[in-house]
């Protein structure tokens, strides 16, 4: 089990963004902490069967209640936290202390769990950051962004006849361009200093596909990259999100959107550099080597349980603290003041609760285990849907031995899963093999 | 309980601003909100016996689409008081949802006016027309019940080809023309010019004409004394036996067949026994009255009037229109009737999906019960599965229907590629004993007959008529001529407006030349078009394949000539309208084995969302189970999945650009 804390303000919102964040003139820090702490102590109980339902406290509650057919060990672990947001970064180590510190009461909180921090290279120095390493973090995910939209400035270090680049190619153009508050120099700065506090644990996010990037100039900034990353780099196509100022630029033509088989290229030049410089291609956007995955994504991608702690957080889980076996999809309370209100009246500010119904749960297995390179495995499948394997839904004559045939997908011994060409057209195969899933 | 129910539902429908939203049976065991509102129970029957021959007066009003027709008729209504004055009374004779969104009127209605002129009770039964090419057999239809007709043109825009097109047929049956010249209260109005017109174009004197705003009321009342003074009543008797035409007709899912009815000899009265002289089958009426525009009934009608009749008729194919009844043991000399509507265009339709086709036959059923123009042969494909082929009288007119069973009935349908009735003369021995003759009509492109065993192909033409001002002669002489049209004639109305007459195969006007015509005269030509039977062609069929498998939904059959083009054009907007997949799909126009254009639509390459994290799932589930959904919905040919709705959108759009 996981948990997922949302730190919900930014100093300033980026271009490309629709996320549920906020950027306010002063955030009451203290009362906001206070608030994922309970939130995070209140949603900890609800996912864990508690000693004193075996001690038979809550037998009153009747025989509804799912039977317990292995004893849990209690209380639950945790085996990752991620601070997300917003930019959590801008939080102080004190907040994220405290978050661990409750998570450590109401929970299992094991030496060895991976807790990562979203950072912003702007709010990332050294003083900082060790701050955060007190605190308990020992992984950073920095977003940065690399040179490659708009022409190359006057002044830019890009030197003719192909010599090699020099390391501080990030661009500070593009970083305009995408609304980020941070400079090259800064950005780079950060990694730096956060691979030295976090050697092996400090992970990058690259965006391709900016308006005006070219394929060459994608590739220059990769290589930069690679100068410069850790042991793991998330690779993302910006994506036009609607009501966002990007999007309005593009729509209204004083931008240009890059073609699709534009966007075909800057992947797979990606994936063929970075498999390249020894990087493993375990998800659709996430590379890592020297076995540095994020184990944090890697459980989601699995269908593990998490449970979502902050406004706007999502979470899925099992509220077995209530009697319940069935896994929910929870949404937290979008804006933070409303969230707080709720929190500070109630203990949380769960605003949707839905039970997912077994088809839907194995539509959500599908949908995110075929992202990675291990696919859906028979055992993954098989905790899901112990009655009808993997096998006998996608084994049989249908859509997904078609996508076998095609070449898109693989269904043996371990289980099923994208071919290398499949990963990159993962869209594409989904639906048909929803539709071969709710046949069965 | 029913009727009465029936009649507040076209009070309800009548009375509401706007279109009309609801079907007619939600209205159906409503009370009706007061006012007027005619049934048959408990309200006093009119007596006819007042309204002698020699006070009858039976009218059309014709005119070009949009000319204002529909506004004079409520006009006229409102004045004679058979409607109340409200603003609202707009195009209160298009009852149809279809005719009131559109604008145009599909469906003949009529109405009988009350009118007190130079104290005299007058009767003045008012047969509204279609304003449409596609419909002008229900112009012809209704001007046989009349001895007269109201020409409407326009102040502003003159005599259009269709202006032409009605006075004919009004002029050929004999009719009086009492000339109408509306909007004369538009900016740029210039009746004289107009006057002119119809002077020189009809032969009409000049002071003739009533210059009318029938959108402010001026000068209405005169064209209705102008219609008691210049048309002749009736010439027919009470005391000769029944002999009654039925016009039109309608289907009333309570009492059965409604015919609308002018009677050329006799009366009629409830309880009467009747003979179809087409069917010769007997009937009791039940019910007789005139249309006010609602159902009135009275005790009887009379020689001379027009309304409606309801005898027990199940199947509107009983109530064949032009044919004549008249009393038992009585039987008289039928009239002459009319030719059966022709159909122009057919196309092949199926249920988008199978189980649906029990559903679909009744809407069709329904549906054609109120359109007898439209022709149903049952039909089958590999493809499709079971549907139908049907015969419209034009383009529009498929798009009405087709319309009328989505908003009516509730029903999505594949359409496929519209086509003419071809014809071919068979030389193969084989074929003509197969067929049992030497020439056959083609409405299906999967039965086009092999070159080989065909000594000539034949194409139906048509003489169109278009009026245009002048400056626009060149564009649409080049726009005829890339039609294979060959001109016949060319006119000059007045200084500026010119005539023309061609002879185009219909094949080349009946999907778009209306629209071509009018964008390239900024909307200003008209055009109107009759029969005119069939010339040789070198006709060919074009197959258009997906990755080698061919689209039955779009094999056409086509002048050899236009193959290339055409080909070339379909490729094209193909691509367009069908979202790339995982592989390459080669699209490709065919004659025979020989491929004639090709497009190329690239396979996806990468399609994946990047980033996938916590909050997203949720909405990405969605989006996934959607596509899963149409993807059930996608049609399949070979591998290669195209929207249900990519072939009419590839059809419909404008080939002239």
């Amino acid at each position: 089990q996981s948990l997922c804390p949302q730190w919900p303000y930014c100093r300033k919102r980026c271009s490309y963004c629709n996320f549920n964040t906020y950027v306010v003139p002063a955030v009451d820090e203290a009362a906001v902490r206070d608030c994922l702490v309970r939130e995070a102590r209140t949603l900890l109980r609800l996912s864990q069967v508690h000693r004193w339902v075996h001690e038979g406290l809550m037998a009153g509650y009747g025989a509804h209640q799912c039977p317990l057919a292995t004893p849990h060990p209690l209380p639950h672990s945790i085996t990752s936290v991620f601070f997300g947001g917003g930019t959590p970064s801008l939080a102080s180590p004190r907040t994220i202390a405290a978050v661990l510190d409750a998570v450590a009461g109401a929970a299992h909180l094991p030496a060895r769990a991976e807790v990562t921090l979203e950072a912003n290279p702007s709010s990332t120095d050294t003083s900082r950051l060790t701050g955060f390493r007190a605190a308990g973090v020992n992984r950073l995910s920095i977003g940065v962004q690399v040179r490659g939209a708009l022409p190359p400035q006057p002044c830019s270090p890009l030197r003719p006849h192909g010599h090699p680049l020099p390391p501080q190619s990030l661009d500070d153009a593009e970083l305009r361009l995408l609304g980020r508050e941070h400079t090259a120099a800064e950005a780079r700065e950060a990694v730096e200093a956060a691979r030295g506090l976090f050697p092996g644990r400090t992970s990058i996010d690259l965006m391709f596909g900016l308006p005006g990037q070219s394929r060459d100039a994608w590739a220059q900034g990769l290589e930069a990259a690679l100068g410069l990353c850790d042991d793991h780099i998330s690779l993302y196509q910006l994506t036009l999100e609607r009501g966002t100022a990007l999007a309005a630029q593009v729509r209204g033509g004083t931008l240009p959107s890059p073609p699709q088989d534009l966007l075909a290229d800057m992947y797979q030049t990606a994936r063929a550099v970075l498999v390249a410089a020894g990087f493993r291609h375990y998800e659709i956007s996430n590379f890592a080597r020297k076995g540095a995955l994020s184990n944090h994504n890697l459980s989601y991608w699995r269908a593990d349980q998490y449970i979502g702690v902050g406004p706007g957080a999502h979470g899925r889980f099992v509220p077995q603290g209530e009697g319940s076996c069935s896994r929910e999809a929870r949404v937290q309370t979008l804006e933070p003041v409303a969230w707080m209100r709720e929190v500070q009246s109630q203990g949380h500010g769960t605003r949707s609760r839905v039970v997912l119904s077994p088809l839907e749960q194995l539509e959500e297995l599908l949908t995110l285990g075929l992202r990675t390179d291990e696919g859906v495995t028979h055992e993954r499948w098989g905790q899901f849907s112990p009655q009808l394997s993997l096998q006998a839904v996608f084994g049989v004559p249908g859509e997904a031995r078609a996508l076998q045939e095609q070449g898109w997908l693989l269904l043996d011994g371990s289980g099923l899963r994208c071919t290398w060409a499949g990963l990159a057209v993962l869209d594409s195969l989904l639906p048909d093999l929803l539709c071969q899933l709710q046949r069965h | 309980m029913a009727l009465a129910g029936r009649t507040a539902a076209w009070w309800a429908l009548l009375r509401s601003p706007g279109p009309a939203a609801a079907p007619l049976l939600l209205w159906a065991g409503l009370p009706a909100a007061g006012g007027r509102c005619y049934s048959s129970h408990g309200k006093e029957k009119l007596d006819m016996s007042t309204y002698p021959v020699e006070s009858i007066r039976n009218f059309s009003i014709i005119a070009h689409v949009d000319h204002g027709k529909s506004t004079l008729a409520d006009r006229l209504l409102e004045i004679t008081g058979t409607i109340s004055k409200t603003d609202r009374n707009k195009q209160v004779l298009d009852k149809l949802q279809v005719e009131r969104e559109r604008g145009i009127t599909v469906k003949a209605q009529s109405a009988s006016l009350f009118y007190n002129h130079e104290g005299t009770n007058y009767l003045l039964n008012l047969i509204d027309t279609p304003g449409h090419v596609d419909f002008s057999y229900e112009v012809s239809r209704s001007l046989s019940a009349c001895q007269g007709v109201i020409l409407v043109v326009d102040a502003n825009e003159g005599i259009q080809a269709q202006t032409v097109a009605n006075f004919y047929l009004a002029f050929e049956a004999q009719l009086s023309i009492i000339p109408v010249i509306n909007k004369i209260d538009l900016k740029n109005a210039d009746p004289e010019r107009v006057e002119k017109q119809i002077e020189k174009l009809f032969d009409i004197p000049t002071d003739e004409c009533i210059r009318i705003s029938a959108k402010q009321g001026t000068n209405v009342e005169k064209v209705l004394q102008k219609v008691i003074e210049k048309i002749p009543p009736p010439q027919c008797n009470t005391a000769d036996p029944l002999k009654a035409l039925v016009f039109d007709s309608t289907f009333d899912h309570y009492r059965g067949v409604v015919a609308n009815v002018a009677l050329f000899g006799g009366e009629i009265a409830k309880g009467n026994k009747i003979v179809s002289a087409y069917t010769k089958k007997r009937y009791e009426v039940s019910e007789v009255g005139i249309l006010t525009p609602n159902e009135q009934p009275t005790h009887k009608l009379y020689a001379g009037q027009v309304g409606y009749l309801i005898a027990g008729m199940k199947e509107v194919t009983e109530a064949q229109i032009g044919d004549t009844l008249f009393l038992y043991k009585q039987p008289v000399e039928p009239l002459p009737g009319f030719k059966s509507a022709k159909p122009m265009v057919f196309a092949g339709m199926y249920p988008v999906d199978q189980t649906e086709y029990n559903n679909l036959k009744s809407a069709l059923e329904r549906l054609t019960l109120n359109d007898s123009s439209v022709t149903v042969h049952r039909d089958s494909s590999l493809a499709l599965g079971a549907g139908w082929r049907l015969g419209f009288l034009g383009l529009l007119h498929m798009e009405v229907f087709n319309q009328r069973l989505e908003q009516e009935y509730n029903m999505s349908v594949i359409l496929t590629a519209p086509t003419v009735p071809y014809k071919a003369v068979l030389s193969s021995a084989k074929l003509i004993k197969e067929y049992g003759k030497d020439e056959i009509t083609i409405i299906n492109p999967a039965q086009f007959p092999d070159k080989l065993s065909v000594s000539e192909y034949l194409e139906p033409t048509v003489l169109g008529t278009i009026v245009t001002p002048h400056e626009y002669i060149g564009k649409i002489i080049a726009l005829c001529q890339g039609r294979r049209a060959v001109q016949k004639d060319m006119l000059y109305i007045d200084e500026n407006r010119v005539m023309l007459k061609y002879l185009f195969p219909l094949n080349e006007i009946v999907l778009d030349f209306y629209d071509a015509l009018k964008s390239l005269s900024s909307g200003y030509a008209s055009f109107d078009y009759e029969d005119a039977g069939y010339q040789a062609a070198d006709l060919i069929k074009m197959d258009i394949l997906l990755n080698g498998n061919p689209v039955e939904e779009l094999s056409t059959i086509i002048h050899n000539d236009k193959a290339h083009a055409a080909g070339k054009l379909l490729c094209e907007r193909l691509k367009e309208a069908i979202p790339r997949q995982l592989f390459e799909i080669a699209i490709q126009a065919a004659v025979g084995k020989k491929i004639i254009a090709r497009e190329t639509l690239k396979a996806y390459r990468k399609n994946v969302v990047a980033k996938c994290y916590g909050g997203d799932i949720t909405r990405r589930m969605k989006l996934l189970k959607r596509q899963a959904e149409s993807k059930k919905l996608m049609r399949k040919i070979g591998n290669v999945e195209v929207p249900r709705d990519a072939f009419i959108r590839v059809l419909k759009r404008e080939t002239d650009k």
